[in-house]
């Protein structure tokens, strides 16, 4: 055959297996995009919970150390629950590997619990006190809890996961506070609510924003996150997302000076419900987007030519 | 290939076997030899006592058991295909005429035999046990490991069945087991590597399809075995796999292919996500260091 023969007719070549993925979907059950929720809501927390107890705001700080207990042990639990048999956990703790995030969120998620739960019981039974080295520990290791969710997705060979990994842990990160200013929101009194508040609005539109950046970064991958029941998990959060922050807004005493008390802390209830509601459909859609992107192996052979002719950043 | 960001290697094979260390074995599959018999498939699973599954037909020419999973450690890729001409139906016949003849120069299909350009690729996929393994790198327990054969194995009483390692081949080589829970996979009949046997896909291949030895010498092979296929015209014949400056380090099972890789099922250039840790745990320190500066951020300004 010539090499520089013409042809006249535009050829389509064939691509797929039967249209068969070419990697594996994830084998996790729903607990895991519920852990990528407790364990945000529990590393946020974590971290509001600290800054309140040595900012001396005791009764946001009782809140939000209580909202990190409840996430970080719940975390486990969703775990331990997905893996089928309980001691099989501990095979996870034979090991410390930095090769795997997953080996290395399983440590951080212990280490952090500890801290939590000393944290929390500390400050529980003194209402007065100031904070010192358990508060300090338990924040250090809760913004990785938040996180490192993110890396264990990205860290992978899914592409709309892996594309997504220079934005996603600060969607995760967006995400995890809007959920921590949420619970906290759901109790706390009004005149103790003010920087739990502004955090639920800035989250929320800090969420908005970097998931934007994402999608235009993915390209034709965002459509694994737009698309199917990753698109309407993606709409609800952002529903629920925007409303929550809305409720927030209108609940501030500086806005709308002349609301009353009762219709106040019903705003900042509802706007924590939603902003809760939000982080959880907003870590459905990235765990269904996980499962939509693996399934279509046109997604996986295109990445990868892209990426061999220099049209995809390697690292 | 751009270098990595961190290096994140582990000690493996040779190192860490010293004098127990074997030469690294592997598989070298002819592609272009296989005849489709499945007799690859039928060995691997009466030697590993692999169960059964799909009992159906799946409507995929002369495959019913459609890819790699914890239960199919070889698997034969059955490509039946009658290549799209590119016109569209009732299109006159000059137009289908030339675009048969394209395919007979482009292909190298032989339209006396089916004027469509009808065509059978087949091809025993099976797991590549990469230098660089991503399932490795990413098993929380230590469940998967190196042999001293190069080969990657995974120990089943550590396997906790978390299915990290699923997403994280290139492949989709590895699967969860229904009702175990945990992930098996090909290992390269490493009970019979210890035995100095080879292993009973490759004893199997009537063709010679599958070929079994140390990896050095099959690279050796599989260059000879290409050059001698372009020197018959058969130009679309390729390796795949059998670089060690790939995304992966190069496999341990390779191939020879006759056509692009994704017709097999096989990803064009995998990358195994470890490279790319750098940058994952760069953004995920950065989000938790911010994400910490915001919320203190949020305790500054006016008290109310």
């Amino acid at each position: 055959m010539s090499p520089r023969e013409k042809f006249l007719v535009p050829r389509e070549k064939p691509t797929t297996y039967y249209g068969r993925p070419i990697v594996k979907p994830p084998v996790w059950k729903p607990e895991i995009p519920f852990y990528f929720f407790f364990g945000g809501l529990a590393g946020a927390s974590a971290v509001l919970a600290a800054t309140a107890t040595f900012a001396r705001r005791p009764a946001l700080a009782r809140r939000a150390w209580a909202g990190a207990f409840v996430g970080v042990t719940v975390s486990p639990l969703l775990l331990i629950k997905d893996l089928g048999k309980p001691t099989r956990f501990l095979n996870m703790l034979r090991v410390f590997k930095i090769t795997s995030p997953m080996n290395v969120g399983a440590w951080i998620l212990l280490a952090n619990g500890g801290a939590t739960s000393l944290a929390a019981g500390l400050n529980l039974l003194d209402e007065d006190r100031r904070g010192g080295a358990p508060e300090v520990l338990a924040a250090a290791l809760g913004a990785p809890l938040a996180t490192y969710t993110a890396a264990l997705v990205t860290h992978s060979a899914i592409p709309a996961w892996s594309e997504a990994r220079t934005e996603m842990p600060f969607v995760f990160a967006a995400s995890a506070t809007a959920s921590a200013a949420g619970a906290a929101m759901l109790t706390v009194p009004a005149d103790e609510a003010e920087p739990a508040r502004r955090l639920g609005i800035a989250a929320a539109i800090a969420e908005e924003g970097i998931t934007a950046i994402m999608h235009k970064r993915l390209g034709a991958l965002a459509e694994s996150y737009e698309q199917g029941t990753a698109g309407k998990f993606q709409k609800a959060a952002r529903a629920c997302t925007a409303a929550g922050a809305l409720a927030f807004a209108a609940s501030d005493p500086g806005l709308i000076p002349k609301l009353g008390k009762r219709r106040r802390s019903a705003l900042s209830m509802a706007g924590g419900a939603l902003l809760l509601a939000g982080s959880v459909c907003k870590r459905w859609s990235v765990f269904k987007a996980g499962f939509q992107s693996a399934e279509d192996p046109t997604q996986v052979a295109r990445t990868q030519r892209e990426r061999m002719n220099g049209d995809r950043l390697h690292s | 290939m751009a270098g990595r960001v961190l290096d994140l290697d582990t000690p493996a094979w040779p190192d860490t076997y010293g004098t127990d260390a074997q030469p690294r074995v592997g598989f070298f599959t002819d592609t272009s030899v296989c005849i489709g018999c499945k007799a690859c498939e039928v060995a691997c699973k009466e030697w590993n006592k692999v169960p059964s599954d799909n009992q159906g037909f799946s409507g995929e020419s002369y495959d019913n058991s459609g890819e790699l999973g914890a239960n199919r450690w070889r698997h034969v890729a059955f490509i039946e295909q009658r290549l799209p001409v590119g016109v569209e139906d009732g299109a006159p016949d000059d137009l289908v005429a030339e675009a048969a003849r394209q395919n007979l120069v482009e292909e190298g299909l032989d339209p006396h035999r089916d004027e469509d350009g009808f065509r059978w690729l087949m091809s025993s996929d099976v797991c590549k046990h990469c230098t660089e393994a991503g399932c490795l790198d990413a098993c929380p327990t230590g469940s998967l490991f190196r042999t001293e054969f190069g080969t990657v194995v995974v120990q089943e009483d550590i396997c906790n069945g978390c299915g990290y390692c699923v997403v994280s081949c290139p492949f989709g080589v590895l699967d969860q087991r229904e009702g175990d829970g945990r992930v098996w996979k090909c290992t390269l009949c490493y009970d019979r590597l210890q035995g100095d046997m080879e292993p009973a896909c490759a004893q199997a291949c009537p063709t010679d399809s599958i070929m079994f030895g140390e990896l050095d010498e099959l690279r050796e092979r599989a260059a000879e075995r290409v050059e001698v296929l372009h020197e018959r015209g058969r130009g679309e014949a390729r390796l795949y796999g059998e670089d060690p400056e790939d995304g992966v380090g190069g496999f341990g099972a390779f191939f020879l292919l006759l056509d692009e890789p994704e017709t097999y099922r096989l990803p064009p250039a995998p990358v195994v996500p470890t490279r790319l840790a750098g940058s994952v745990w760069k953004a995920a320190g950065a989000a938790a260091v911010t994400m910490a500066a915001g919320i203190a951020a949020g305790f500054l300004g006016r008290r109310d």
